[in-house]
């Protein structure tokens, strides 16, 4: 069972995707489990065949049980870990008459929610979640409440911000967009992600994991965008290697990652891998983010609402497209001297979009 | 397309991006952004649908005209009568 948070301790497998015998490769999507970020695809890491699945459908397990063993290709199999006892479903799930009752005020069809109680009965959760409605963000708020409470608690956050002239991102997506078809036409967050991406490049210590008391900066810049859900939670997916990614890249990834996050279908390794975090917070006239650090990582970036605002060019005053972009970063390990150098870099990178 | 279909698709992909909104409430003069929380993200993934299901490609020169639902609608009805 993946630990997709800091604070995640257990997940419950829904359904397995692939069948003992089967062939999986790196990447592939071989099991659902039901975490408090919502439903997440399971990838595997290794290649092989799936030997034995460990863990049976509707059981709930600890974060680090193995879920089954794959031999990998040419090799023998993983060690084989205890299996994990759990009731088997037998015939059709049997269904409490309040959860029962719940599903008719729900329109909800008990026959075919898959139960996660003793012998694969339907229970009240499972009736709510397979409605669609409450359930998820009530405990995606509890897991969001867990990991900010340990980053208030051990992280000791410094805040520095920096006013960015957008004024040349703002001309070049103009141009960008003008012969663009709608599906491929870019907003301003890709530009604002990719100039954080590449400057990380030069910022290793931004790009960080705190581990069993220090930083051991990580090779991959994979961006957690903040997301939130229309249902009250918050999810930072994955932009992998976002430095890499052009910016037409970053907002098709983007797209496909909101889609997916509000459908409740992101892939483990997009809730586990993020190395910072940005969030962009300026649609509803948010000037300054002051961002919480999400444990383990070190630094949050954030930004605010492009505004028409006074700026001074060659001793005179212009009006340009202004943005605040701030960051959190853990004291521990970087200084807001570093942080003061990464914002600048951002910004420069801002003052020719054409060259990200 | 009469007007009430034209406004029944709008309001089907506007249902895909904000499933838990009561589009009865909607008000037809204001602007959808606003009214339903949509970020520019969510704005981007709205037009791609109304691109999908009816094949009209709003420029970007153009956001302002449907900005609200009867804009909207006033907008694709002029577009698809061209």
């Amino acid at each position: 069972m993946p630990a997709l948070g800091a604070d995640m301790t257990a997940g419950r497998l829904i359904a397995w995707l692939k069948r003992p015998g089967e062939t999986v490769t790196r990447g592939d999507i071989i099991a659902e489990v039901d975490t408090d970020k919502g439903v997440i695809e399971v990838e595997v890491f290794t290649s092989g065949v799936l030997e034995k699945t460990l863990v049976e459908p509707g059981a709930k397990v600890p974060v680090g049980t193995p879920l089954a063993v794959i031999r990998e290709a040419g090799g023998t199999p993983a060690p084989a870990p205890t299996p994990v006892a759990v009731p088997t479903p037998e015939g059709r799930a049997p269904v409490s008459p309040a959860a029962r009752r719940l599903a008719a005020e729900l329109g909800v069809d008990p026959a075919a929610v898959r139960g996660s109680g003793p012998e694969g009965a339907v229970t009240l959760e499972d009736v709510r979640r397979a409605s669609g409605k409450g359930v998820r963000g009530e405990r995606m708020r509890q897991a969001v409440a867990a990991a900010v409470t340990r980053s208030k608690r051990e992280i000791p956050h410094y805040y520095i911000g920096h006013t960015i002239d957008l004024g040349p991102v703002t001309t070049w997506l103009a141009e960008q967009n003008r012969d663009r078809p709608v599906a491929r036409r870019l907003v301003h967050s890709a530009v604002l992600l990719k100039a954080v991406a590449v400057t990380l490049r030069d910022f290793p210590e931004l790009n960080a994991r705190w581990v069993e008391g220090r930083a051991a900066p990580i090779a991959d810049i994979n961006v957690g965008l903040a997301i939130s859900l229309r249902d009250g939670g918050l999810v930072a997916p994955a932009l992998h290697h976002a430095d890499r990614l052009s910016v037409d890249e970053l907002m098709s990834t983007t797209l496909d990652l909101v889609e997916r996050a509000r459908a409740g279908t992101l892939r483990s390794s997009e809730l586990s891998d993020p190395t910072i975090t940005v969030t962009i917070l300026g649609e509803r006239g948010v000037d300054t983010v002051y961002g919480v650090i999400y444990p383990p990582q070190v630094a949050i970036v954030g930004f605010g609402k492009v505004v028409q605002g006074a700026w001074v060019v060659d001793g005179g005053v212009v009006v340009r497209p202004l943005v605040r972009a701030t960051l959190a970063a853990d004291h521990r390990v970087s200084d807001g001297h570093r942080g003061a150098l990464f914002l600048a870099g951002v910004a420069d990178r801002l003052r020719e979009p054409g060259r990200l | 397309m009469t007007r009430d279909e034209l406004r029944q698709a709008v309001l089907g992909v506007l249902k895909d991006i904000a499933p838990e909104a009561d589009l009865s409430r909607l008000a037809p003069d204001a602007p959808i952004r606003d009214q339903l929380d949509i970020d520019s993200i969510d704005f981007m993934r709205f037009l791609i649908g109304i691109n999908e299901k009816l094949h009209v490609d709003v420029p970007e020169a153009d956001y302002q005209k449907v900005a609200s639902l009867n804009g909207m609608l006033q907008y694709l009805g002029d577009r698809l009568s061209a």
